[in-house]
């Protein structure tokens, strides 16, 4: 007869990743190689703001770009086109990109003599937040038509980013968003978050965000 | 599909632990999983049938959810109210210097098992 017994286990169902992603992090920095997750609502203005920033620091370090868009390959090709190497992941239907599938991507897409990549994970504000996908830093999004009570809507994703992107500041005049508030919501979720308003469409008032960019790349390969 | 992906997670989690127990079957899994923690557990339990029919260890083994209720502390009275119902702001004096004192949990409590 089998005897079964009960076991203690006591652990957080994300451990097993969270290990996974530790690896990788420290691979990586072996590697030499920055990884920022890329994570917003959709349509915030990824996609936008990474075109900026790749031509605006392509001169001084390889960049390189996953995409993990559920269903189609746009992004990717639009990346291509600014002369940064990309690869569209295969999410294949879910949610949120996790360590292991993170792994898978960046060996088929071989990060050999990169110092930045960056990783665009699927659009929206509450999966991507739970699973730690080995990148060195979180980078999030927000829109201004989205509306500065976010951080309290989605307590966790705002948590867990280093560094929070307000973009298309110049629809601010249309919209009842609050900018202080919105700092003092970010900061509420995480102190030392730095918030950064940007118009990714025009390019205005980015320098903040690449000399941020720069600094982190610089101090991972220090 | 985020409850397929967490489910995933689960079994790869209990097969380390089945490693180092030397555990040949797990008959039950009991998960603890808080009011507002971003896990649904109704969509975990439906994929739990058809991926853990997909190993040995964890064939037909059942799962169990434990719901702990979610809880915010009020600093300014000192009086507790459910999350749920009232949110950030305190029921009873209005502040809002409150935080959650539980129900985030995402946590594999225990799990019944047999040994080689
Ligand atoms: N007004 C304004 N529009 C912007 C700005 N940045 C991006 N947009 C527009 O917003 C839309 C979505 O931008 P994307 O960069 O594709 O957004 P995304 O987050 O990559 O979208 P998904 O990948 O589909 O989730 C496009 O029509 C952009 O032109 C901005 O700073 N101001
Ligand atoms: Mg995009
Ligand atoms: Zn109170």
């Amino acid at each position: 007869m089998d005897k079964f017994r009960v076991i203690e286990v006591k652990q957080s169902i994300f451990e097993n990743n969270d290990k996974q992603a530790e690896e990788l992090r420290k691979e990586l920095k072996e590697q030499g190689v920055y990884l920022l997750n890329l994570m917003s609502s959709p349509g915030s203005g990824k996609t936008t703001t990474l075109s900026r920033t790749i031509e605006a620091l392509r001169d001084e370090m390889k960049i390189g770009v996953m995409e993990a868009d559920i269903d189609s390959d746009v992004d990717a090709r639009t990346i291509e086109q600014l002369g940064a190497k990309a690869i569209q992941l295969h999410t294949g239907g879910m949610c949120h990109l996790d360590a292991d599938m993170t792994r898978q991507g960046i060996e088929n897409f071989g990060v050999d003599g990169l110092d930045l990549v960056i990783l665009e994970n699927v659009g929206n504000l509450v999966c991507p937040a739970e699973f730690d996908t080995g990148a060195s830093k979180n980078a999030m999004v927000l829109s201004v038509p989205e509306g500065h009570d976010k951080p309290l809507k989605y307590p966790l994703m705002f948590s867990v980013c280093d560094v929070v992107l307000v973009n298309k500041m110049d629809v601010l005049p249309y919209f009842d968003f609050d900018m202080e508030k919105c700092k003092e919501y970010v900061h509420m979720r995480n102190p030392k978050a730095t918030v950064i308003p940007i118009c990714a469409k025009t390019g205005e008032g980015m320098e903040q965000w690449f000399d941020w960019l720069r600094r982190e790349v610089a101090q991972w390969n220090a | 599909m985020h409850e397929l992906g967490i489910v995933f997670h689960i079994i790869d989690s209990l097969t380390e632990v089945g490693k180092e127990n030397s555990l040949s079957k797990i008959s039950s899994v009991t998960l603890e999983i808080g009011e507002v923690s971003a896990v649904l557990s109704d969509y975990l339990t439906e994929c739990w049938k058809w991926a853990v029919d997909r190993t040995e260890l964890l064939k037909g083994a059942e799962l169990i959810v434990e719901k702990i209720p979610a809880v915010t502390y009020c600093e300014d009275c000192e009086r507790t109210y459910s999350t749920v119902e009232y949110g950030r702001t305190c029921p009873y004096c209005g502040g809002g210097n409150t935080y959650l004192i539980q129900g985030n949990e995402t946590n594999i409590k225990e799990i019944e098992a047999c040994e080689t």
